[in-house]
This record gives structure tokens, sequence and C-alpha cells, in this order.
């Protein structure tokens, strides 16, 4: 198979198209199962009661926001080194799916820093690093959206987004240290010392919906980004009469 | 090579020697954020002591982004930036000595001041050198990381609040560091291991910062 085929618009757009259903019901099935799982299946915690049930929420969504990011920059170093239309488009596409995990992450960990460590927030190294990720995908969206030549706007979110991955580790690491310095080990997030398979089984097949939803959705905003860009093409003008 | 690094430079502090309202704004607005600090929280000597360096820092920080506004934009609405960069040498050559003149100008007036501005928080003397010293090694750092914003909203809409929001958390390890190298001193755990982490961050953003930031001029200006 050529992948080169499908980095043409023209021929992504049915492609994903035939995907969306597929990753769409994943994700519908996944999150079910994940769900009677975590709830039904999993035990309570012997230390936290049920409380702890967020994190197979939260866990998944932390790992997305970060992963999410990692996945926009290489898209937009794809997509600047080789000048390819559609790697803008899939970056462009997933950061507002990240910014919102990131956003639910912080917002889980909320309600789970409340009942076990009695604080809604506390500055903790993975907390402030998460919240300044968040500002980072708040950036990338708003100099996307701030610039209206489509061309400027990927190449400029890209460059910023490039930036950004580059300080992740750094803030993280500063973040670290800072937070250790300030207020030693008063808050640890060591869990009970081995967590039982079953929450893992959950945490992980939630994790896999996450990732699955993701994908869906960010194929249906490609797509409409897809159609928005190409409309004054043949094929776009030939879709749209084919359909009444 | 070095001539025309110079020459950029050059350029730019004599353009900001002949137009001395806009530069001592951003110095002026320095002074002022640093001074409400004391009259929000109240003029408790310790408490002043504990907040100052951080206090001092976050108003560096933003000093350096109410002036990158004008990094590039006087230059790009009268179209001598398009010549620039159509010029022989390198672009990134042009973005590190905007960068530097940008501290030249904005960064050094900062350094005077700061001492004054940490005698009023009452810190004493050993910390206010080592603050100097860590606004002397953050603040290049700034500029550097500023330019790189000020190329990307180059020319749009409501580019100064813009620039804000994609700069302010990229500048979070210099912050950490700069103001935990004067905490140390206060705490007595000493600075150097936090002004050796900035020193290194200062490295990394001269290797990178320029680079991008020239890239992010030419995708503004096409």
């Amino acid at each position: 198979m050529n992948l080169y085929y499908y980095a043409s618009p023209a021929t992504f757009y049915p492609l994903a198209g035939r995907l969306i259903p597929w990753f769409a019901a994943l994700a519908a099935i996944l999150t079910a199962v994940g769900l009677y799982i975590s709830f039904f299946m999993a035990p309570t915690d012997f230390q936290q009661g049920e409380g702890y049930r967020i994190i197979f929420i939260h866990v998944p969504a932390a790992w997305m926001s970060m992963f999410i990011y990692v996945v926009m920059a290489f898209w937009s170093a794809i997509g600047l080194a080789w000048n390819t239309r559609l790697s803008f488009v899939m970056a462009r596409s997933l950061a507002p799916t990240g910014a919102m995990f990131t956003f639910v992450a912080l917002w889980t960990g909320a309600f789970w820093g409340k009942p076990m460590w009695g604080a809604w927030w506390v500055w903790d190294a993975r907390l402030t690093s998460e919240l300044i990720l968040f500002f980072l995908y708040v950036g990338v969206m708003a100099l996307q959206a701030a610039i209206d030549d489509p061309r400027r706007s990927d190449r400029a979110g890209a460059l910023l987004n490039l930036v950004g991955v580059i300080n992740v580790p750094i803030i993280y690491f500063s973040v670290k240290w800072w937070n250790t310095l300030h207020q030693g080990s008063s808050v640890s997030l060591t869990r009970a010392p081995s967590m039982a398979h079953i929450m893992l089984w959950g945490m992980l097949i939630m994790a896999l919906a996450a990732w699955m939803y993701s994908i869906a959705v960010a194929l249906v905003r490609a797509r409409s980004l897809i159609i928005e860009r190409e409309r004054q093409t043949d094929w776009v003008r030939s879709l749209l009469e084919e359909k009444p | 090579m070095l001539r025309f690094l110079f020459t950029v430079i050059r350029r730019d502090i004599m353009l900001a020697a002949r137009r001395r309202g806009d530069w001592l704004t951003a110095q002026f607005f320095f002074v002022m954020v640093v001074s409400m600090f004391p009259l929000g929280v109240g003029p408790e000597p310790s408490m002043l002591r504990t907040i100052g360096p951080g206090v001092v820092w976050v108003a560096a920080l933003l000093a350096s982004l109410l002036s990158l506004g004008r990094l590039f934009a006087d230059d790009f609405r009268d179209g001598t930036l398009e010549q620039m960069l159509l010029s022989p040498y390198p672009n990134t050559l042009l973005a590190l000595g905007k960068a530097i003149a940008h501290w030249l100008i904005n960064g050094i007036p900062l350094l005077l001041i700061a001492p004054v501005l940490g005698i009023q928080f009452n810190l004493p003397p050993e910390a206010l050198w080592i603050l100097v010293l860590s606004l002397a090694i953050g603040t290049p750092i700034l500029s550097l990381l500023g330019s790189i914003g000020a190329a990307l909203t180059l020319g749009l809409r409501g580019g100064g609040v813009l620039v804000t929001l994609l700069i302010l958390p990229l500048y979070v390890p210099a912050l950490i560091f700069g103001a935990g190298a004067v905490e140390g001193v206060l705490s007595g755990t000493g600075a150097e291991a936090h002004l050796s982490l900035l020193g290194a961050f200062l490295m990394m953003s001269l290797l990178l910062a320029p680079w991008v930031s020239a890239m992010a001029l030419k995708v503004s200006v096409e």
C-alpha cells in the first residue's frame, strides 16, 4: 500500500469518512466495557474508598493530554519539513481534543484531591506542569485562531507547537525541583502498594477508549477542515453536487 | 557577518535612543507593578522579603512582554523588515541581533533598577547581588524567547495580548530558576544550582531561539 497516496486531501477525505464509524464504535464499546469494569467489577480501595474510581477517567485523560501534544508536534514537524497540507490539518484538528483532555485531567484531579489530600489544588509538580501544558494548548489554538490566512496560521501554530514540545520536559523538571525545594514531600501520589489487576485493566481499557475517541474526533474535524480549505477544487464541488 | 549583526544592534539602539518615550514606558511599568505589591499585601517586612524575589521576577517578565510588541512591528509596518530579510546575510543573525538589541535596551535598565526595588522589599545585600545576577542571566532568555512570540504575532490584531498567551508558559523555567536563586540565598541553601540551571537554559535559548524566530519571521512576512 502506498502511504503517500493518502497524503492527498482528495483521497484522505473518503478514507477518513470510512474509518470514523469504526473508531467511534470502538470508542463507544471500550468506554462501556471500561466503565463497567471500573464501577462494578473493580473492588473498593481499602485506603481511598470509592473515591479512587476517579482515576479511571483521570489517568487516561492525563496520558492522552501529553500524548496528543507530542503527536501534534510530530505532524507539525512533518508539515514544516515536507510542506504537506494534510499534516497541518491533522495537527490542527488534534489541538481541541488535547486541550479538552488536559482540562478533564485537571478537573478530575481536583475532584480526586479534595477527598484524598483535603485540597482542590496543590502546587504539586504534576499538577503544575499539566496546568502549563493546558496554557500551551491554549496558546497554540489562540495563535491559529488569530491568523486568517490558513497557510501562515498553520505554520505559525506548528512552530509554536515545536517550541512548546522542546520546553515541556524543561518545564516539567523545573517545576519538579521548584516543588521539592518548596514543600518537600508533603504530598505524594503513591497509591496502594500493588494495584489489583482488575483496576489496571479498567484503566487500560479506558485509555484505549480515550485513544479511539481522539482518533475519531480528530478525523471528523480534519474532514471539515479539508472541505473548507479545498472548497474551490473540482473534487469537492463534484462531492457536494452528488449529495443533495 | 559580525558586521551585519552589529549594524542591526546599533540601528535598533539608535532608534530607541531617538524615541525615549516608548523606551521609558516599559521601565516605569516595571517599577510601578513592583511597587503595587506592598500596597496590596501589606507592609510587613518579613512577608515582603519572602515574596520580593518572585514579585520582581514576575514584573520583569511582564515588562519584557510589554516591550516585545515593538521588536519587529515598526520595521514590519514601513517595509524595512522585508528588505532586511532579503539581505544576503542569514536571517538567524537578524533575529539574534534584534533579540540582543532588545535585551540591551530593555534588559539592562531592569538590572539597574532591580536593586532599588529589592531594597523596597527588604532584601539583604547578598540577596540583592544575586537578584541582579539572576536577572543578568535571565533577561536575555526573556528577550530571546520573546522574539519568537513577537515574530509569530507580527501584524496581527490583538497581537500584544496574544504574545502574552504564547510566551508566558515558555518563561516558566526562567522564572522558577531566577526567583529560586534569590530565595536560595534567603533560605541559606545557596544560589549556585539555580544560577547554573538558568545559565544552561540561556545557552539553549541562545542556540535555538534565533533560528526559530527567523523561521517565524519568514512565515509571517511571506
